[in-house]
């Protein structure tokens, strides 16, 4: 029992970052509509950013961090002007296409600088574990939580409260409406692409602190579809569940399949078997808007 | 359609010909003559090349079937391809005749293709792409986790394909099988596209609810869609697997997927000659590179240990630049040059 409640915790931490990379996935699919499928690389390069800062150019942590965040503010606004806006307009294939060129374009300059080794990040946190509930826990993970839940407080202030928020979600309702309220568009669609890349580059880095990255980060991205669909493509607080039941979901049915069937590396496939079983009963998630059509 | 100066139809008939001139079918035929009698001048690594081509071209056009003409986006291509690479395998392992094993991979991979196909009844666009994702990690684990059937991560060895005894044992032999299906795919695709079932699949992509109202049952074409899709993909997946004689799991990955969606869009969407086009793109591009990897790797010593990360840096970059500067891809720019040609001295 005790297993599967260790299983349970990591869960909820991989969780987290999940959640991170979905919000990001969400805020740019909700002022969009783009499918990004260079989520997880997005935040494999800010992971590596910050291990170049750190490591190989000695800058003390806080101030690398920061100087990522920056880096990846540059890295959205050069990806939504350089890549997205000329296919504004275009077939879904062709979107989601950009994407996918869009990460292998990242993998491969990750690959190109720092190569495919594994590389560790110096400890910043303590490795001596805390006890909860009479398990230890890594600061790093509790740590790794509460920034997650930080950050999904702040946006949803920042989406509820903020002139720039309620703009965002103006746009993402009905885009000719919000344009002829005198809403920039244009910037709207910038600032969606920023705030993926930050939020994504956080990801990146907790994840560095807790396990270590290599040039196979992105594969993450992947795993964020599962969680969205769950949540709802378009629901701020469905990513951020979405994203810690698939962690858990995907924890637990690992240590289960390992232990029922013998079966290895379930992980990798689990929150994609729950995305075809959603898909086929809830096709909306559970708080995304229904697109109801009439003939 | 782009009608010619002077070519005029006089029945729908006329109009839907494959060949609507003499010229084409001429070129046509020149250009399948000069194909057949080019093994036997070219060395064995072109031939290999061609050979990769022609799984290509099956693989591409088939999706481009379900793609590019029914409008149904598949992430899961490259894992259907690999359901008939393994069926297929195993077929002639347990003694089935290669051309049937062939067939049996075909279907297998339209069944698996088809209850994968299942919720595109009711997703569309992005939510159709994330299934199709899903089907193909799915997949890919079952690949790489049924090793009884598959061979897991240690592979499967496969046996050259005998055709009536006749053992197609080398690049040349197998050329002529290859090339001989391609042409059969490429023709079937052809037509499909010329019948009730093809321009049902259009108009379900220009716009499904039209489609319905004007009687076309979605759910059937769509599904039908799928199958015939999935079978070609199983088709080049059983031929892939007898071409190289060893199937790994790893084969079948999504990358797989990506390149087959890359050749489409490259070529050109709802297009055969295009799905050609991207097939013999995507697949010259890695040798390409790595043409020109080697012949620098005097000046760059250390760019053989990069190439992996090039390969993959400028698939990427050519698949953004293609899609923001030539969106309707090669058949669009092909069809432009001719049009140039034919107009020269007066082209305005």
């Amino acid at each position: 029992m005790e297993y599967y409640l260790q299983l349970f915790i990591n869960g909820l931490v991989v969780g987290s970052i999940y959640s991170l990379v979905a919000l990001g996935f969400v805020v740019i699919y909700k002022a969009t509509k783009v499918v990004n499928f260079a989520q997880g690389e997005m935040v494999m390069v800010g992971a590596y950013v910050c291990f170049g800062l750190t490591v190989q150019l000695h800058v003390p942590f806080v101030w690398a961090f920061l100087m990522t965040l920056g880096f990846s503010v540059i890295l959205g606004l050069a990806v939504e002007r350089l890549a997205l806006r000329p296919l504004i307009g275009e077939a879904h294939i062709c979107v989601i296409m950009v994407t996918i060129g869009l990460s292998s374009v990242l993998k491969s300059i990750v690959q190109l600088i720092w190569g495919t080794q594994i590389k560790v990040y110096p400890e910043v946190l303590p490795s001596t574990p805390i006890i909860i509930a009479g398990l230890p826990v890594a600061p790093v993970y509790i740590a790794a939580f509460a920034l997650s839940g930080v950050l999904f407080a702040v946006f949803t202030v920042f989406f509820k409260y903020s002139r720039m928020g309620i703009a965002m979600r103006a746009t993402a309702h009905d885009q000719q409406a919000a344009q002829s309220m005198g809403i920039g568009i244009r910037g709207i669609f910038a600032l969606s692409w920023c705030i993926a890349s930050v939020v994504s580059t956080v990801g990146g880095v907790i994840l560095g602190n807790i396990n270590g990255i290599n040039s196979h980060l992105g594969v993450l991205g992947l795993k964020v579809f599962p969680a969205v669909i769950m949540g709802g493509l378009d629901s701020l607080l469905g990513a951020a569940l979405g994203g810690l039941i698939i962690g858990v979901l995907e924890n637990v049915c690992d240590g289960l399949a390992k232990d029922l069937f013998d079966l290895g590396g379930f992980r990798e496939v689990a929150a994609f078997v729950v995305l075809v079983a959603i898909l086929m009963i809830k096709p909306y998630g559970l708080f995304g808007t229904e697109e109801i059509e009439r003939v | 359609m782009h009608g010619k100066c002077g070519l005029f139809f006089e029945s729908y008939r006329a109009e839907a010909a494959v060949f609507q001139s003499g010229f084409q079918r001429t070129c046509l035929g020149i250009f399948i003559v000069l194909l057949l009698a080019s093994p036997l001048v070219l060395d064995s690594y072109f031939v290999s090349m061609l050979n990769l081509i022609c799984i290509a071209v099956i693989g591409a056009v088939s999706l481009n079937l379900l793609t590019g003409v029914c409008g149904q986006i598949s992430l899961g291509h490259g894992a259907f391809l690999g359901v008939g690479a393994y069926v297929a395998a195993q077929a002639t392992l347990h003694g089935v005749p290669f051309l049937a094993a062939l067939l049996l991979g075909g279907f297998a991979a339209a069944a698996v293709g088809m209850v994968f196909g299942v919720p595109s009844l009711r997703l569309k666009g992005i939510y159709l792409a994330i299934a199709t994702l899903a089907a193909q990690l799915i997949l890919e684990y079952v690949f790489l986790h049924w090793e009884s059937v598959t061979g897991g991560s240690r592979g499967l060895i496969v046996d050259a394909p005998q055709i009536l005894g006749y053992s197609f044992d080398n690049e040349r032999k197998i050329f002529y099988l290859l090339f001989s299906i391609t042409a059969l795919s490429l023709l079937m695709v052809t037509n499909v596209m010329r019948t009730r079932h093809g321009r049902a699949f259009v108009s379900i992509r220009d716009f499904y609810l039209s489609a319905e109202i004007a009687g076309v049952n979605l759910f059937g074409y769509k599904l039908a869609a799928f199958g015939l899709s999935s079978f070609l993909a199983g088709v080049a997946g059983g031929l892939w697997a007898h071409y190289t004689l060893f199937l790994s799991a790893e084969q079948f990955n999504i990358g797989l997927s990506i390149s087959y969606l890359a050749m489409i869009i490259i070529g050109g969407l709802g297009s055969v000659v295009g799905s050609v086009m991207g097939a013999v793109f995507m697949t010259l591009l890695p040798e390409v590179l790595n043409g020109l990897s080697n012949s620098i790797s005097d000046v760059l010593p250390n760019i053989s240990q990069y190439i992996v990360a090039l390969r993959e840096g400028v698939f990427g970059l050519v698949l953004i630049l293609f899609l923001i500067f030539e969106p309707e891809g090669l058949a669009n720019r092909w069809r432009l040059i001719k049009a140039y040609w034919k107009l020269y001295p007066f082209a305005h």
